[in-house]
């Protein structure tokens, strides 16, 4: 069990957070602080609304999202507008949320998601 | 080439009109018509941001679209109009009448809108607003991604929210 629970929202396409939360927590275990928006069926002003609600109900300063270009990234980055601690990184990858869970800062997190990118096989 | 798509969504420029269309459709430019946010500097940095730099994008109101369509027509890129509401796209082809179909591409839930697409939510407004704008002579669809079927607005119309 994790000693101290660091809370952040991660928001995407689909079940997208849904889902790779469900990895990060087998990987690590339950316990992780992430919650999962959606922006299934949502207005940006929904999308907004439902990201507000999971940052104040958890006190999480850091939202992850999918796409540079998706919705919920263009809201997150909004809100920061107003929300000066809050810190939105996009592109979110499974070894971005480990590393994020496991305390890295996020610099820490950015670098080691980017340096976990590998071309494998001998047609590459 | 020419304008590929009129295209209304609530999401305006996102990952669906960026990677869904953008790419396989090799869209080079897009035409973001919104009154608001033509005269909202640091909005269209953020559209900006999130957007592959192959593809331009112009932000214009809607008296500014109307003069701009013969050189958006003329661009030898393919390109893409964007509103955000069906009021900014039925007042553009009020006062553009070469262009002759639009794109319902995304309409979520909100209070007082009933579902009719996965994707398509109205309310009873916007459907005569739709239906007033079929009746001037517009074709209105309703097509999410390019791999879906385009539905008619009286399919849109019927739909129970499952298609």
């Amino acid at each position: 069990m994790m000693s101290e629970r660091r809370a952040a929202v991660v928001a995407g396409h689909g079940r997208f957070a849904e889902g790779i939360i469900s990895a990060v927590a087998q990987v690590m275990g339950e316990g992780h602080g992430l919650v999962a928006v959606t922006n299934a069926n949502r207005t940006p002003e929904g999308i907004e609304q439902a990201i507000r609600e999971a940052l104040d109900r958890t006190g999480a300063t850091v939202l992850f999202t999918d796409l540079p270009a998706g919705s919920c990234t263009f809201v997150g980055a909004r809100l920061a507008r107003s929300v000066p601690a809050l810190h939105v990184v996009t592109g979110t990858s499974l070894p971005m949320l480990l590393s994020f869970v496991a305390g890295g800062t996020l610099e820490k997190v950015v670098e080691q998601a980017q340096a976990g990118i590998r071309v494998l096989g001998e047609g590459r | 080439m020419t304008l590929e798509l009129l295209r209304i969504d609530d999401r305006l420029i996102h990952g669906q009109v960026v990677v869904g269309w953008g790419q396989p459709c090799e869209i080079g430019f897009f035409v973001l018509v919104d009154d608001a946010i033509a005269g909202a500097a640091w909005e269209q940095e953020l559209y900006r941001m999130g957007t592959p730099p192959e593809m331009a994008i112009e932000f214009v109101t809607v008296a500014q679209a109307v003069q701009g369509l013969a050189r958006y027509q003329a661009d030898p890129r393919v390109g893409m109009l964007l509103t955000g509401d069906i009021e900014t796209m039925d007042r553009l082809t009020a006062a553009s009448p070469s262009l002759r179909q639009v794109t319902i591409g995304g309409l979520h839930m909100k209070p007082g809108r009933v579902q009719r697409m996965r994707y398509v939510f109205l309310s009873p407004a916007e459907e005569a607003r739709l239906q007033a704008m079929a009746a001037r002579g517009l074709t209105v669809v309703a097509q999410d991604v390019p791999s879906a079927p385009v539905m008619s607005l009286d399919e849109v119309l019927r739909g129970d929210g499952t298609a």
